[in-house]
Order: structure tokens, then sequence, then C-alpha cells
């Protein structure tokens, strides 16, 4: 019986219990992005706050909310819970970095030793990481959020 | 096959499961940390006798070469062993050796007729009675696959052709109510399929075929989910085209069958050209080769016919009635029991009139791909998700759903692993007790 090292208890916590859920305004740019394979979606909005003496959005700048509304499995919808209690009041850069470590995490196929500090909650995804056709789910509201961030650091440029 | 041997139990309309399994050699390995694999996810793709894996490697041991090419003696077998395994195909299907296009697969031959009727533009003068155009409508239904709905938007797309739809009621069924409206003169084609991959409601050919003559459009029958587990006679069915896949019926995979009326591939234009399709090449221009040779471009997939002309022969020698009966019998007890299951909900027509092995269910407060997890560390092997059937969900007001679908491999006991793994996702998400 491998399920419970796939589901740990934080998961199904996220899953029943989303944190941070429902679209809000201010937001600078909103992503939808949709497994092609399931149909699962999530639609997300990321606010920026200019770093401190910048005039504009750059990597320094504050994540300083994330709020989405989503149809899927509990895998993806936990993920996307877990990450906006993970990047909202990080940097954007800060928040690259904690996309990447989840990223490695999901592709270590169960073998990732995680960084609690770093990845907090989102440890709990690495029973996730033994399943190839599951990796998309953990990663739907990530991409997302990498998307809706490129979209407001280039309206910022344009 | 080796054996003549007496396939089924007495009264219950059941075969004889246990000696069929023995064919197939995957049905006796173990899963996920040792269970039992309980396959029901046939609609996808079917598993393999050893007979069909056996024929398509004597095929590569004994006659391999590239056929219709050469004049040696191999070349000459491999080519006898393909024609042959055409004769067998079809005789399956109630057709003409002549009237069976070797495909990749049924969406390759669904794009096959999609891109021969816009190819008619620039077809000789005869070819241009198929030309779709503005004005022109394409008629499918909501259930389809999207392997036969989306070459059509395309077709319209390319031409500015029409696409309309037959609705699908809350019983899965398809509206047939606006039939003399939805299929009228400016119709140049009618495409649906003969049982639906998610619900496992049959169609009722007869009708759209009537009106579709009626009219004077062609008829295009999407044959995936019922020429593997019925008796399907294409003289019957008085369709135009109708496709299927090798691999959903006991044959390998890459090889799939377009039957087209004669007459039909006669006239119309091909969609893949090269070698082998060819009448004599120019540099400035080419002709065409009859059918069905016009239609296959390039080396075919000869090891792959003798493997499904081998699939052919082991489902005939079963019985496809029995096959049916098997099935029928089987989805019965599966609508009784996973019906039955406090919080799920049956997908699709819930008795077993007009309608195939394929169940799809929705359980309450458990996400498809949350319960096939589950299902599949039990061992037990289903799809979940839209199964290519993604605005048929839509309508339906579902984000996804978990297919079981059998075949004649399977056994009242897979139902039961079925039912039992579906309560211990339910206690293992908390979501009943």
């Amino acid at each position: 019986m491998q399920l419970d090292a796939m589901y740990q208890e934080i998961i199904l916590d996220h899953y029943r219990n989303p944190h941070h859920k429902g679209l809000r305004d201010p937001h600078n740019a909103e992503a939808h992005h949709i497994n092609p394979t399931c149909g699962d979606e999530v639609t997300l909005r990321v606010a920026l706050t200019p770093a401190e003496g910048a005039d504009v959005l750059d990597d320094g700048a504050v994540v300083s909310d994330v709020s989405y509304d989503g149809m899927g499995c509990s895998i993806s919808q936990a993920s996307t819970s877990v990450l906006t209690d993970l990047l909202i009041g990080r940097t954007v850069a800060e928040g690259m970095a904690t996309l990447d470590a989840f990223t490695e995490l999901m592709q270590s196929k169960g073998k990732g030793e995680p960084d609690e500090d770093v990845l907090e909650d989102a440890v709990a995804f690495v029973g996730v990481s033994k399943y190839p056709a599951r990796i998309k789910c953990a990663l739907l509201g990530w991409m997302a959020w990498k998307d809706a961030v490129s979209q407001s650091l280039e309206k910022e440029t344009v | 096959m080796t054996t003549v041997r007496e396939f089924g139990r007495a009264g219950t309309g059941l075969l004889d499961v246990a000696a069929i399994r023995e064919d197939f050699p995957i049905l006796s390995r173990t899963v996920r940390d040792g269970r039992p694999l309980v396959y029901l996810d046939s609609g996808a793709t079917s598993q393999k006798p050893r007979q069909v894996l056996d024929a398509e490697r004597e095929f590569y041991e004994r006659h391999n070469a590239a056929v219709h090419r050469g004049a040696h003696q191999l070349a000459e077998e491999a080519t006898d062993a393909y024609e042959a395994a055409r004769e067998t195909i079809a005789r399956f299907i109630g057709a003409d050796a002549g009237e069976v296009v070797f495909t990749k697969n049924a969406t390759e031959g669904v794009n096959l007729v999609a891109y021969a009727l816009s190819n008619s533009a620039t077809a000789d003068e005869e070819l241009r009675r198929f030309q779709v155009g503005p004005g022109d409508e394409v008629v499918v239904t909501e259930m389809e696959h999207h392997a036969n709905l989306v070459p059509w938007q395309q077709l319209c797309q390319r031409t500015g052709a029409t696409l309309r739809w037959f609705p699908v009621t809350g019983e899965g069924r398809l509206d047939l109510s606006d039939l003399g409206d939805l299929v009228n003169e400016r119709t140049k084609v009618v495409a649906f399929s003969h049982q639906s991959n998610v619900l496992g409601t049959v169609n009722p050919v007869r009708p759209l075929v009537e009106r579709a003559r009626e009219v004077g459009a062609l008829t295009v029958l999407d044959a995936c989910q019922s020429v593997p587990h019925m008796p399907v006679d294409v003289s019957d069915l008085g369709v135009d085209f109708l496709v299927f896949s090798g691999h959903k019926m006991l044959g390998p995979n890459g090889i799939g069958v377009l039957w087209g009326r004669r007459e039909l591939l006669e006239a119309i234009p091909p969609f893949i050209t090269g070698g082998s399709m060819i009448g004599v090449v120019h540099m400035e221009y080419s002709t065409w080769a009859d059918p069905p040779q016009r239609f296959e471009a390039g080396v075919p997939m000869a090891p792959q016919a003798v493997g499904l002309a081998a699939a052919c022969d082991y489902l005939s020698e079963v019985g496809m009635d029995r096959v049916a009966g098997h099935e029928h019998a089987l989805t019965e007890y599966a609508l009784e029991r996973v019906g039955a299951v406090e919080g799920v909900r049956i997908v699709g027509p819930t008795e077993a009139v007009d309608r195939g092995g394929a169940v799809s269910f929705v359980v309450d407060d458990i996400h498809p791909h949350d319960l096939g997890q589950v299902l599949d560390d039990r061992g037990v092997e289903v799809r979940v998700g839209h199964h290519c059937a993604w605005p048929l969900h839509r309508k339906l007001g579902i984000v996804a759903t978990t297919r079981a679908s059998f075949y004649l491999y399977n056994t009242p006991e897979d139902v039961d692993a079925l039912v039992e793994a579906i309560r211990a996702a339910q206690q293992f998400f908390g979501t009943r007790p």
C-alpha cells in the first residue's frame, strides 16, 4: 500500500481546506492553465509590489497576493494551496527558486530529498513524484503562477 | 489457433474465460506490489493473445520484406501475407478486400476521408462533386471521440463549411428529434460513432443513414468500439465509410482500417502521397493507383496487418456473437453492482439495452484521478479523465469520469474487484464509512 506515502495528511488537509482560494483583486496578471489529459484547470492571479526603491516590477518585486480558482484532483488543488502559502510575501526571485526546487522534487521519481526550509508543506509531494501521470497535476498551479508572473513582468517592460 | 475449443458457460452468456486468459500472458502478471492485474481498460487498448504475437513474429522471422516492391521470393511471400491479411480482415466485417484500406489507426482513417474531401478542390473535374465549401454542412454528434470531431472541425475551417451536431440527452442517448433539420440538402457528411467510448451507447445507424441518403450526404461511422465487441457487417449498416483500430481488437498497434464503398474509394483523391500509391510519375505530374493502394503511400505495415488478421481469426473462432453476449452479461452485472454503490452515479444508459461494455461513472467527492490512484494501488486498471471526449463531458457538466471497459477476457470477479476498490477509495478519502 503506497497510497499513504502519496496522499500524506498534509495534502489531504490542503485539499479539504484550501488556503487563499478564490479570485481576488487587485492583480497584475491572470493565467488559466489546463491539463489536457484530464481537463483539470486552474485560474490563478498574481499581484506584485515593486521592490523598495524601485519604480518598475522586476525580480525583486514582492508577491503581495496569489489567488486562484480551479477544479481538479486532490493533488492539483492541494499543490496550488501549498503554493500560495509558500510564495505570498516572497520576492519573484525567491518564488522562482522555490518553483525550481519543487520542479526538481517532482522529477525525482520518489528519490528526492527536499529541503524543508525551502519547500515547507510542499515536501509532502515527494510521493507524487513516483507516479509520472500525476506530476502534471502537482505542477498545474505552479506553471500558472510562473506564467502569471512572467506576464506581469512583461507588461512592465512594454 | 492450435486447438479447437468449446467456449462458454451454458445459459449464462459468459465465455469460458479461464481458457481464453491462458492465451494472454500479460493477464497473469502482477502490478503494484504483487497485486493480480485486473485489466479494465480495453476501451483504450486491448491486450494481445499469443496467436497475434506469434503471427507477427513469424512474419518477421520467415517472410519479412517490403511488400508490393521487388521480385524476389521474400517480397512475394510478404506481399501474399499482406494481401491475405486484407482478405481475412475484409471477411471479418463482411466487406470485399478491395474496399479495405490500411491506415495507421482509425484517427488516420477519419483524416483520410476529411482531407480527401478538401483535396477534391484540386482534383480532376469528376472528383469535384465531393468538394466541401461555404454553405455546405458537416454533421457530427456531441458524443464523438476527438478523433471523429477534430478532423471535421478542421475540414470546416479549411473549406468554410459549417459544423453542426446532434445533441446528447441526459440519459446519454443521441437526440434525433431534429434529424430532418440537422441533416438537410446542404449536408455533405454525417460522421458519428457506432458505440460511444464513454457512455457505451450504441447509436441507431439506420435512421441516420436513411436521412443522409435522402439528402445525398456521405456517412462516416467510427466503429472503434463496435467492431472489436460485436458482429459488424458493413453491408447491413449501409454507411459509406467505416473506420476502426487494430489495437482495440486484440491486434497490434500501428494498424487501422478504413473501409469505404468501392465506387467512393475509386472517386476520391488521395490523402497522403508518395511511393506505392501512384499510377505513373513524371517530373511535372503524377497519376494515382487504384484503391486501396491509392491510400497506402509508403512501405505498408505488413507485419501488423498479419497480426490483425490473426486477431480477426481469434475473435472469429470464439464467435463475435458470443463475445458480444459475454460483454453484455458483464455490462449488466457491472451496471447493477457499480450502480448500487452509495455515492456512485453511472454516466450513460443505466440499462444494458443498446449499450456496450464501457461503463463510466462518477463517485461523490472523489476526483477520478484520485479514485484511479486507489484502484491502481489495488491492481484495478481503469481509465480516468475525459477519454478524448471533452465536449461530451462539458455537456454533461462533468470535468472527468472513471471508465471501466470490458473484453472477452474479463470476468464477473473483475467487476467485484472494481466494486471493492471503489469502496476502499471511499474509505480512504473518508467520503463514506
